[in-house]
């Protein structure tokens, strides 16, 4: 058996990768739950945001600094693809808006390819190796800096969500569309913020990932399984159930990676995908229906 | 009449290949309590739709206070005044009351929100003990006081209300006839889809009856409630 304080090592350092996967599973169950779709552009867009904050900082922008430009970009890049390009070409049929976001993300990987081949690009920033010392182990600041970063992201994305006109007119349209119309919310703007609020989550995870992490035209791919794992788990559009469920999986890998090998890490993370939608098929933290 | 707060001109609306409404006439006057009757899918509701902008019409026009709407969007009919309040309620399930009501003034009235809040409350009592409960847990007479809430929080100079009454108990069917008789008596003017003939007609100014995607009858309440015709059209014979 491990000692305590490495078990306990092994949770701080899987709570603060589970940050950053909330943050990652947040824009797609939020996506879901108003739009009603799997959006399969959220690995590409993820993506193109690390791409964004490896260019930022090629250009001498360090990335927790790129993050205040990036994500108001990504929103409106967001915004503008559901207003003007998935929308208007879905018809209003579920099917195809499917279609669309499967189509928009072979577009942005292979435009990528195309761009920037399939080399593994990786930043160096001065506080890359910084680490905390907390006595029984130590921290990756750049690690700790996510946790935080992440922690504030999902509560001024809370905030958002509940205390705004905007936010509540999104909640509404997640249950209501009808009953939203009528009173006045413009439901293809809805739409559209809810996609730009999903892409400036990715792209403040993005900023977050790059200093500890490598950039590769399909290395969104990686995060979106895991976010998907999680949006299951949390239950299907539930905010909070993302946030909960990124942290509990970020837990989940850590300690398995610990037990059954660095290598086995992402086992766990399956394995416990399998048993929620064998016994709880609504998500842990269930969704009402 | 005075120059009228809505009126449809030839109006043709439907659903895929078969259209509901066959050409449409008909006048709101400021101030007049307007009944819309007619037999179980003949077309009430999508007449409400058409006028708040939520189904598009094939043809014919749509003037609400001296403009052409017609080919205007939900949201700024909205804007403009004319309030639907749906059938079926259609308010938020997992939101709080007062949210729900917060939300009918998002697009109409947001300035006036926390005193109209206060005038909703003093309209319904029973609302304001449950400001925080979750819509969706709320009996089904508390969510058509809510619906009809939210519809009155965005000032409306048209109220559209459909089917109201759907599924209350006799004593609350009563305080609603009893509800839209004194909002019209404040000045409000109301188009008013229901399926409680007598009690709308004598409650209405006027009214129209919908058989076949047209109006079959209409004029004064008290005059059609004496109609034989109406019986007729009604039970579609
Ligand atoms: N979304 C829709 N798609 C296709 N057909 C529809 C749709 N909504 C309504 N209809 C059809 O249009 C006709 C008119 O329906 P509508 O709901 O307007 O009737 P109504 O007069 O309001 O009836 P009720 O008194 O039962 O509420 C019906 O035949 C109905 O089946
Ligand atoms: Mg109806």
């Amino acid at each position: 058996m491990f000692a305590p304080d490495i078990i306990l090592a092994a949770v701080l350092n899987g709570l603060m990768t589970g940050a950053v996967y909330a943050l990652t599973a947040v824009g797609l169950t939020l996506v879901y739950g108003v739009l009603h779709i799997i959006n399969f552009a959220h690995g590409a867009i993820l993506t193109a945001a690390m791409f964004a904050a490896y260019f930022a900082w090629k250009a001498g922008i360090d990335p927790y600094i790129a993050v205040f430009g990036l994500a108001p970009l990504f929103f409106g890049a967001g915004y503008a693809v559901q207003r003007y390009v998935i929308g208007p070409s879905s018809h209003g049929e579920d099917r195809n808006i499917l279609l669309v976001t499967l189509g928009l993300s072979i577009v942005i990987e292979n435009a990528l390819l195309a761009g920037f081949r399939s080399d593994t690009r990786t930043i160096d920033v001065p506080y890359g190796f910084s680490v905390i010392d907390l006595g029984f182990t130590f921290l990756s600041v750049p690690r700790v800096v996510a946790f935080g970063a992440s922690c504030a992201a999902a509560a001024l994305l809370w905030g958002i969500l509940t205390r705004t006109d905007t936010g509540k007119a999104i909640r509404a349209v997640a249950k209501e569309k009808l009953g939203a119309s009528l009173v006045g919310i413009d439901v293809a703007h809805v739409y559209a913020v809810t996609f730009g609020l999903g892409a400036a989550c990715l792209a403040v995870a993005a900023c977050l990932l790059l200093p500890t992490f490598y950039v590769h035209p399909r290395v969104g791919n990686a995060y979106v399984l895991v976010a998907f794992t999680i949006v299951v788990l949390g239950g299907m559009g539930s905010v909070p159930g993302a946030l909960i469920g990124g942290l509990f999986i970020g837990v989940v890998e850590s300690l398995s990676g610990l037990f059954l090998g660095e290598s086995l890490g992402q086992i766990g993370i399956f394995l416990i995908f399998i048993l929620v939608l064998l016994v709880r098929p609504t998500g842990l933290f269930g969704a009402r229906a | 009449m005075a120059e009228p707060i809505l009126r449809v001109s030839g109006l043709v609306a439907g659903y895929g290949g078969a259209d509901v409404l066959r050409g449409l006439d008909m006048e709101v006057a400021p101030g007049e309590i307007v009944a819309v009757l007619g037999s179980n899918g003949v077309g009430k509701t999508t007449l409400n739709k058409t006028l708040s902008g939520v189904l598009r019409p094939r043809a014919g026009t749509i003037r609400f206070d001296g403009r052409d709407i017609h080919a205007q969007p939900p949201q700024d009919i909205v804007a403009a005044g004319l309030i639907h309040v749906p059938e079926g309620r259609k308010i938020f399930p997992d939101m709080s009351v007062r949210e729900n009501l917060e939300l009918g003034s998002y697009r109409r009235a947001r300035a006036n929100r926390s005193a109209n809040l206060e005038r909703v409350f003093q309209v319904f009592p029973r609302l304001r003990e449950r400001t925080a409960q979750r819509a969706g847990t709320l009996s089904g007479g508390e969510q058509q006081m809510l619906a009809i809430g939210r519809g009155l929080m965005a000032e409306p100079r048209l109220l559209i209300l459909d089917e109201p009454s759907l599924g209350l108990s006799p004593l609350l069917v009563e305080e609603m006839f009893g509800l839209v008789r004194t909002l019209n008596t404040d000045g409000l003017s109301i188009l008013l889809v229901e399926q409680n003939v007598m009690q709308s007609l004598d409650l209405a100014h006027r009214a129209y009856v919908l058989e076949n995607g047209a109006f079959v009858l209409s004029g004064q309440g008290a005059d059609l409630a004496r109609n034989p015709e109406l019986e007729k059209a009604y039970l579609g014979l």
